[in-house]
């Protein structure tokens, strides 16, 4: 199956932190809090972070796709914070460069070479304005995940 | 003209990459183009170095490869997508 069951105790609205590594911190905890990832997931995706961003500027507000090695995963999840105020994140493949981020998508993905449904509709999602707009303005979980369902199983 | 090998690579070899080389596959059948493309981790690439004609990255490289560089974010964002792809066809014609 190559869809993704979007939980509501991996979403994560008005997400407060000041830097990248508090909010990766953040996430991949509460990823291995809910058994999605291995305690391992937690350093490793915070170092994959530093030595490769994933931070990508849209037409709408920055998004950033922090993920690490499968070895680290137990199960394929996506979780999706809402910051409450931007935090930088690195660009993807540039060097000293930063973009503010609103949307945090943190994969943990189970395959290599795989889920490549999924991560189209994802990157279809980044390149709709108007969705991450909505989803960056949403404080409700279930509006959320209704809003990315529509867009990521279909 | 000859079959072109192009690596596709991005820090962890699962997700931007399989997004990538997807979208390559598409464009060179869309433009009847035989591409040899391989998904790979950017870590990997220097074991290809003798036999690839062009490295398209969603990373960081950070090195000097004898073959040229193509940033691919653009794929995952749509901004700038035409010129990228428009960079990547001159190459593989070549």
């Amino acid at each position: 199956m190559d869809t993704v069951c979007l939980e509501e105790s991996l979403i994560m609205v008005d997400l407060a932190g000041t830097t990248n590594e508090e909010v990766l911190q953040n996430m991949a905890r509460n990823l291995y809090e809910q058994g999605v990832v291995k305690e391992s997931y937690i350093d490793a995706v915070i170092e994959r972070e530093k030595t490769f961003p994933t931070g990508l500027p849209t037409l709408g507000c920055s998004v950033a796709i922090p993920h690490t090695d499968i070895e680290h995963v137990n199960r394929k999840a996506i979780s999706v914070a809402v910051l409450k105020n931007e935090v930088d994140f690195g660009i993807m493949g540039e060097i000293g460069t930063v973009t503010p981020v609103k949307l945090v998508f943190m994969l943990a993905m189970d395959q290599q070479h795989a889920q490549l449904k999924l991560l189209q509709s994802l990157m279809q999602i980044f390149q709709n304005e108007e969705t991450l707009n909505e989803i960056s303005r949403e404080h409700r979980k279930d509006i959320i995940i209704d809003l990315l369902e529509s867009k990521l199983n279909h | 003209m000859k079959k072109k090998t192009i690596l596709v690579a991005c820090g962890a070899g699962i997700a931007t990459s399989t997004v990538v080389n997807e979208a390559i596959l598409d464009m060179c059948s869309a433009n009847n183009i035989q591409a040899n493309l391989i998904q790979c981790k950017i870590t990997e690439v220097s074991g290809y170095l003798d036999s690839a004609d062009l490295l398209v990255t969603t990373t960081i490289t950070g090195k000097d490869y004898p073959f040229p560089v193509i940033n691919a974010r653009a794929f995952l964002t749509g901004i700038g997508l035409d010129d990228v792809k428009q960079q990547i066809l001159e190459e593989i014609k070549k």
